[in-house]
């Protein structure tokens, strides 16, 4: 759920990068955080442990510029992707406006991505809210590990697995280098905001 | 749930409830945000300079991360929370389900005083809310 401010003309709106453990949901808002300095007046909030994991969340506050007079502040958040973090992940999620399932594409990871994209979809009911319904976006990452001679999921595996039911936009990205990191984000901002714009008409 | 939009006139009757009784006090800055960590309103007196969006967001995720708590020990809700610092102090206060009330303030004001300004602030504001 957005927040609509009339008096300052603001509208704030929450996307959350969700996924599995150690598929750069982190990544991609550091590169985000990097790329577009400019438009950031904040400083990027991680909260981690000592090993570096996400513990709660990463936060990253994005100005996008005005809509109709209306200066959209995107708020970028990640959820921790270690199972063991799901009441946390929860917690995140709550007032989101829109997802980006960030799937890893390493073949060993296969049925990683389909327990948490599961698992998004339980969460996401708890707050009356449906996969179905909601923006989503989602990128299959690290595809440039195929130049590493390292097994990944070929796309069609991907699709199929993840995106057969949802057929929601979906991104090959690297958030390590940054290939179709600024693709992935620039369509869920346009996703969420029509669908805020749906919900205000 | 249709909290998402509230009218200017609203707002600006928000702002000052929190400027009469609070930032007229002493209290550094005040914000209020929703639980999935928005800016609703933010005041402050003119010199604090906080980062309110990131203060927001870590607010909410403490918020809910001790609601979660309360409920593991059997409490319904621990409807406040008080840090305390060397130089200050932050003090948050559940407005209703959806909103909270977080003041900032310095060495100069007690937390008593604070808390019997608080609970006037949300009492009005809940009657400003309520008119929706």
């Amino acid at each position: 759920m957005s927040f609509i401010n009339l008096k300052d003309k603001i509208v704030q709106v929450k996307i959350v990068y969700y996924g599995p453990g150690r598929c750069g949901k982190t990544t991609n808002l550091e590169y985000i955080n990097r790329t577009y300095r400019k438009q950031i007046a904040s400083e990027m909030v991680s909260l981690k442990t000592h090993g570096d994991r996400t513990l709660f969340f990463d936060f990253l506050p994005f100005d996008m510029g005005q809509i109709k007079g209306y200066d959209i502040k995107i708020q970028l958040y990640t959820v921790p992707g270690q199972v063991k973090y799901n009441a946390t992940r929860k917690l995140v999620l709550r007032g989101v406006d829109g997802i980006v399932f960030v799937a890893d594409a390493m073949e060993k990871q296969r049925e990683k991505n389909i327990r948490s994209l599961n698992q998004l979809h339980e969460n996401l009911q708890s707050y009356k809210e449906s996969i179905f319904k909601i923006p989503l976006v989602m990128q299959y990452n690290k595809v440039d590990l195929k130049e590493h001679g390292i097994p990944i999921l070929p796309i069609s595996v991907l699709e199929k697995d993840l995106n057969s039911r949802l057929k929601v936009p979906y991104f090959e990205a690297s958030a390590i280098t940054g290939y179709n990191v600024a693709a992935t984000l620039k369509k869920i901002i346009s996703s969420s905001v029509i669908s805020i714009q749906k919900k205000l008409l | 749930m249709n909290y998402g939009i509230v009218s200017q006139e609203q707002l600006e009757q928000i702002d000052r409830i929190l400027a009469e009784k609070l930032i007229k006090l002493g209290v550094d800055c005040v914000i209020i945000i929703d639980m999935a960590g928005n800016i609703i309103t933010a005041k402050d007196n003119g010199e604090s300079k906080y980062d309110v969006y990131s203060f927001a967001a870590l607010a909410a995720g403490n918020f809910a991360t001790v609601d979660a708590m309360a409920k593991l020990v059997g409490e319904q809700e621990f409807s406040l929370l008080f840090h305390k610092g060397q130089e200050s102090n932050i003090h948050f206060s559940k407005i209703d389900d959806e909103l909270l009330l977080i003041s900032m303030f310095g060495r100069d004001i007690s937390l008593g005083f604070l808390r019997l300004n608080v609970v006037d602030v949300i009492e009005k504001i809940r009657k400003v809310w309520d008119r929706k």
